[in-house]
C-alpha cells in the first residue's frame, strides 16, 4: 500500500527551527510505523533521527507522537490507521534534541526522586517472602511500564505545571505503595502529597488512552490519593475537595458548586481569590444556586458511592502482617 | 575530555548492571555506559523466566546435569556447577529486592515447566520476566548512585602493553568523542543477533562489545554455536516464549500431528531448543508445514490461564500476525534467537586479554556449550554478571593504572570522520546488512553443509569489500545514527565471519550446530571448544579440551 508520512523535524546544527518534511512509500499492509520509518531511514533520508530497538512493544525506544497522539511506532500498523498521510511528531512535554529524538533527562530526573527502588523493614528473610499471590499478580499491571514516556508525552497537566511529577514516575511508585515488600508506603505517600505529588492531576484521561501496555496511570494516581486519604493525609485541597464532592453528592444526589469551592480551600484568603472568577460567573449568569437542591433519588445516589468508597485494591503489608502476628 | 573510573562497565543490561553493582560493593569507583537507556536493553525481550534448584525435591546436581546434557556436553561442567549451585540464591536476591515472581497457592515462589528440565524449576512473572527483572535491576542501579554514561557507543578499547586502561566512546547526544580510563573493564553488551535476518532479537543487538574485544586480542569460543529458538512468529520474527509450552502448548504439522513424537517421545514439546528446532524444520523442509511454519496450539489452555500468563505473547500475536492464540493455532518458525558462543572468561569473567572482563551474552564461560537451556540465560547475566564485577573491582582495587591519553582519542575521531567523509558510491549500511543476515540464515542456519559455508564464507569476503565503500549519508553530529549503523556492521562483520569459519571448522553435529554432511556427534575428535583470535590477516583458530567434572558424554535423548 502507499503512504505519506509528515515528519516534522529539527536539527540544532543547523537552523534549529522544526520543519515538516514528507515521504511517500509503498509499504506491504503488514508493516508498523517503524518499519515504515526505518524504510524511509534506510533507503530514502538517512539523516531522519529516531530512537527504536526490539520492534515487539516491550523495550520502550520508539515512543512518538502519531496523529497528534503519543504511542509506540512498533506497536502502530499502518492499516490500522484511517488517513493515508500519517503525520509523525516528537513525543510532547519534553525538549527535542534531533528530530523524532527527545531529551529524556528531565523525565529520568523525575522517576529517580521518588526513590525508585524497593524499601523493606528489616533485613530480608532467609528463604522469600511469603505473600499472596494476587499481590504480586496485582503488581505486573505496573510492572509492565516500559518507561516510553508516552503518558508523560500528552499529560495535560504536565504542560501546564511542570514541577508535577508526572504519571510515569506515579505509576512507578503505585508499585511499591501496592508492594508488599515495601514499608516506606506512608512516606511515599506524604511526599505526593506536596507540590508536584498526586493531586495535581487533572485527571483528563490522555495517559490512560495512549499507553501502549495498559498500564493505565491516572488510575494508580486516584488509587493512591484514596489511599492518602485512608490514612488520614486530608489537609491538602485535593482531599478537602474530594471529601466535600463526596458529602455533597452523598447528601443532594447532585453537586452543589458553591460549597464545593468553599469546603475545598484553605481560609478566607484562598477563597477570595476566587472571587473574579464568581464574579464573572455571575455577570454570565453561571452562578450556581446558592441554595442547595436535594434530587428525588439521592438516597440512591449514596448507595452508588458506598459501594465504590468501598472499591480497593487488596493491600497486605510484610511488616505489618509480621507486627500483627498474622500471615499471609 | 578524559574521564576516569577504577572499573568501568560497557553494557547496561541485567549482566552490566549486576556486574557494576557488585563492583561497586567492593568498594571501587564504578561507572557504566551503555548506547542505550538501561531499561532499553535486551533483558527486557526474555519472557519465560530464570532456573534455580529452589523447591523441595530439586537439586542444584539436577540442574546442573540437565544444563550439561542440554548442551550437548560442550558446557565447562565447573562453570556449570557454579551456576547450578549459586542459582537459589541469585534468585533470591532477585525477589528480595523487589521482582514481583508468581507465587503458588501458599504464597511461596511458584514455578512452571520449561525445555530440556527434568524438574519445574523456572520462576517467573507471567511472560515479561526479563522486563521485572530488567526494571528491578535498573531499581537497584538508581539506588547506587553510581555514574551512568547513557547513550555512549563504546567504539573501542584502548591498550597500554597488552592490558585494557579503558574505552573511546561517542556521546550520541553531542557527537563528540571521549575517552574513558579504568582499571579493569567488564564488557556485557548483549548479543550479536543482528547479524542473522530474521532474528527475534532488538536491533541494538550488534554484538559491539564482543567485536571491540575480539578486535583487541580477546579470544572468542564456541561462534558456531547460535540458537535457533523454536516459535517465532511468522512475518515479523517476534519471539512467542517457551513458556508457552512450559504451560501445555503444542506444536502441530500440517496434518495437526504432534510431531515431536518422532524426535523426542518422552519430553515431546518440552525438549531442548535445539531438537525442536530441528523438528520443526524437518517437518517444514519434507513438505509437513503451512507457509514455511508449523503450529504453536494454546487453545486448549484456555482463556484464563493465557490471559493471566501468557499475556505479553497474545498481545504480540494478535498485534502482529492478527492471531488470537485463544481461538486458533498461531503460525510460528525457528528463529535466530541467542549465540550460545562469545568472549572466552574463565569462571571470574576474565577473558584473555589482562584487565578486561566479559559476562552475559556476550561472554562464553561456556555454560551453554553446544545449545542453551531456556531461562538459564537471565541466571547466567546475573550470576555472572556479579562474578566478574566483583573480580574486576578487586583486580582494579591493587593496580595504579594507566590512563587513556588524548592521542588515542584524536585517532580515533580522525577514523570515524574518515568514515563520514567516503564518497557516496551508492553501498548502503542497511542494505549489507540484510545481505549478510539472510546469507547467514540461509547458510548458518538450522541445518548447514560444507558447500553453503564455504558459499557463506565468499559472500561475507564480498560484503567485507563492500562495506569498505559503505558512505554515511548524515554529516551532522548530533544523534547521528547513520553514522552509528556503520560502526555497528563493521562489528557484525567480524562477528559474522567468526561464525562461518568456526561452523566450517566443526565437522560433526552437536547441539545447535547440525551439519547435514556430518550428522553425528564426533566426542573423539570434537569434545572441545573452537577459538578465535583476531589476526589483521585473518583469524587463528585454536582448540580447548571441555572441562568434565562429573558427567561423561552419553547419547542425548528426549
Amino acid at each position: 500500500m502507499d503512504i505519506k508520512l509528515k515528519v516534522r523535524r529539527q536539527n540544532p546544527e543547523a537552523d534549529d527551527k522544526p520543519f515538516w518534511k514528507d515521504y511517500a512509500v509503498e509499504v506491504p499492509e503488514y508493516y508498523t510505523l517503524l518499519d515504515a520509518l526505518l524504510k524511509v531511514r534506510e533507503e530514502v533520508d538517512e539523516t531522519l533521527a529516531l530512537r527504536c530497538s526490539c520492534r515487539s512493544h516491550i523495550c520502550g525506544s520508539c515512543g512518538m507522537r502519531v496523529n497528534g497522539h503519543a504511542a509506540l511506532a512498533c506497536k502502530t500498523k499502518l492499516s490500522d490507521l484511517d488517513q493515508e498521510t500519517v503525520t509523525v511528531e516528537p513525543m510532547g512535554n519534553m525538549p527535542v534534541i534531533r528530530d523524532l529524538v527527545v531529551d529524556l533527562e528531565p523525565f529520568w530526573n523525575k522517576l529517580y526522586s521518588i526513590k525508585p527502588y524497593l524499601q523493606p523493614a528489616t533485613d530480608p528473610p532467609e528463604r522469600e517472602y511469603v505473600v499472596p499471590n494476587e499481590t504480586m499478580f496485582h503488581l505486573d499491571g505496573v510492572v509492565n511500564c516500559i518507561m516510553c514516556g508516552a503518558c508523560v508525552s500528552d499529560c495535560e497537566s504536565l504542560s501546564v505545571n511542570p514541577i508535577f511529577i508526572g504519571p510515569t514516575a506515579f505509576a512507578k511508585e503505585y508499585r511499591f505503595v501496592l508492594d508488599p515488600r515495601d514499608a516506606a508506603d506512608r512516606e511515599r505517600l506524604s511526599q505526593m502529597n506536596g507540590p508536584g505529588g498526586v493531586w495535581d492531576c487533572t485527571h483528563c484521561f490522555q495517559c490512560v488512552e495512549v499507553c501502549p501496555k495498559d498500564v493505565a496511570p491516572m488510575d494508580r494516581i486516584m488509587a493512591m490519593r484514596r489511599m492518602m486519604m485512608d490514612m488520614g493525609m486530608e489537609q491538602h485541597n485535593g482531599a478537602k475537595r474530594a471529601n466535600a464532592f463526596m458529602d455533597l453528592v452523598g447528601t443532594y444526589g447532585r453537586l452543589d458548586e458553591t460549597r464545593l469551592l468553599m469546603r475545598s480551600v484553605s481560609g478566607l484568603g484562598e477563597l477570595m481569590s476566587f472571587s473574579k472568577v464568581g464574579f464573572r460567573a455571575l455577570w454570565k449568569g453561571k452562578l450556581p444556586p446558592l441554595k442547595p437542591h436535594r434530587i428525588a433519588g439521592a438516597p440512591a445516589v449514596r448507595r452508588i458511592l458506598e459501594r465504590a468508597r468501598n472499591q480497593r485494591p487488596r493491600r497486605f503489608k510484610v511488616h505489618q502482617a509480621q507486627e500483627e502476628g498474622v500471615r499471609a | 575530555m578524559i574521564y576516569k573510573h577504577d572499573v568501568l562497565v560497557v553494557g547496561a543490561g541485567l549482566a552490566g548492571m549486576r556486574a557494576a553493582i557488585a563492583a561497586q560493593q567492593h568498594g571501587v569507583d564504578v561507572a557504566i555506559v551503555s548506547k542505550v537507556y538501561p531499561v532499553r536493553s535486551h533483558s527486557n525481550a526474555a519472557q519465560g523466566g530464570i532456573n534455580a534448584a529452589l523447591g523441595e525435591g530439586d537439586s542444584w546436581e539436577s540442574h546442573a546435569y540437565d544444563t550439561v546434557k542440554g548442551s550437548d556436553y560442550l558446557g565447562d561442567q565447573d562453570a556449570i556447577e557454579i551456576l547450578a549451585k549459586e542459582a537459589p540464591q541469585a534468585v533470591l536476591e532477585l525477589e528480595h529486592w523487589g521482582v514481583n515472581f508468581s507465587r503458588d497457592e501458599t504464597g511461596h515462589l511458584g514455578t512452571r515447566n520449561f525445555g530440556g528440565a527434568s524438574q519445574a524449576r523456572t520462576y517467573f512473572v507471567a511472560d515479561i520476566t526479563g522486563q521485572a527483572l530488567l526494571q528491578i535491576m535498573f531499581e537497584q542501579l538508581v539506588r547506587s548512585g553510581l555514574k551512568m554514561y547513557n547513550e555512549w557507543f563504546v567504539t573501542s578499547l584502548v591498550l597500554s602493553e597488552n592490558r585494557v586502561v579503558g574505552v573511546l566512546a561517542l556521546d550520541m547526544r553531542s557527537g563528540q568523542l571521549h575517552g574513558i580510563t579504568a582499571k579493569s573493564v567488564v564488557i556485557a553488551s548483549g548479543g550479536l543477533g543482528r547479524v542473522f535476518e530474521p532474528s527475534t532479537n532488538a536491533l541494538i543487538c550488534t554484538g559491539d562489545g564482543m567485536a571491540i574485544a575480539y578486535r583487541a586480542g580477546a579470544q572468542l569460543m564456541d561462534m558456531e554455536m547460535m540458537q535457533y529458538h523454536p516459535t517465532t512468529l511468522k512475518g515479523s520474527g517476534a519471539l512467542l516464549t517457551e513458556g508457552a509450552r512450559g504451560e501445555g502448548a503444542y506444536l502441530l504439522n500440517a496434518n495437526g500431528e504432534r510431531f515431536m513424537k518422532k524426535s523426542a517421545p518422552n519430553k515431546m514439546e518440552l525438549a531442548s531448543r535445539d531438537v525442536v528446532s530441528r523438528a520443526e524444520q524437518t517437518e517444514i523442509d519434507e513438505g509437513r508445514g503451512i507457509d514455511g511454519c508449523v503450529l504453536l496450539d494454546c487453545r486448549h489452555l484456555g482463556r484464563d490461564l493465557i490471559m493471566t500468563k501468557l499475556g505479553q505473547i497474545h498481545e504480540l500475536a494478535l498485534e502482529l500476525a492478527g492471531v488470537d492464540i485463544v481461538k486458533e493455532p498461531v503460525p510460528v518458525r525457528p528463529g535466530f534467537h541467542y549465540p550460545m558462543g562469545g568472549i572466552k572468561t574463565d569462571v571470574f569473567g576474565e577473558t584473555t586479554v589482562p584487565g578486561l572482563y566479559a559476562a552475559g551474552e556476550a561472554a562464553c564461560v561456556s555454560i551453554h556449550g553446544g545449545n542453551r537451556l531456556g531461562a538459564n540465560s537471565l541466571l547466567d547475566t546475573v550470576i555472572y554478571g556479579r562474578r566478574a564485577g566483583e573480580a574486576a573491582a578487586d583486580a582494579a582495587a591493587k593496580l595504579a593504572g594507566e590512563e587513556v591519553r588524548e592521542t588515542a582519542v584524536r585517532d580515533e575521531e580522525r577514523r570515524i570522520q574518515a568514515l563520514v567523509d567516503r564518497p557516496d558510491r551508492g553501498q548502503f549500511a542497511a542494505k549489507v546488512r540484510w545481505d549478510m543476515g539472510t546469507g547467514m540464515v540461509t547458510h548458518c542456519g538450522v541445518f548447514r553443509d560444507q558447500k553453503g559455508l564455504e558459499a557463506c564464507g565468499d559472500l561475507l569476503h564480498d560484503l567485507k569489500d563492500r562495506f569498505t565503500q559503505v558512505h554515511v549519508g548524515d554529516k551532522g553530529r548530533v544523534f547521528n545514527t547513520n553514522l552509528l549503523s556503520v560502526l555497528e556492521l563493521r562489528n557484525m562483520l567480524d562477528l559474522a565471519e567468526a561464525v562461518q569459519l568456526t561452523a566450517l571448522t566443526r565437522t560433526e553435529s552437536r547441539g545447535a550446530h547440525t551439519r547435514i554432511d556430518y550428522p553425528e556427534r564426533d566426542d573423539e575428535h570434537w569434545l572441545r571448544h573452537i577459538l578465535l583470535q583476531y589476526r589483521e590477516d585473518g583469524p587463528e583458530i585454536s582448540y580447548r579440551p571441555v572441562t568434565i567434572t562429573q558427567w561423561e558424554p552419553q547419547v542425548r535423548t528426549y
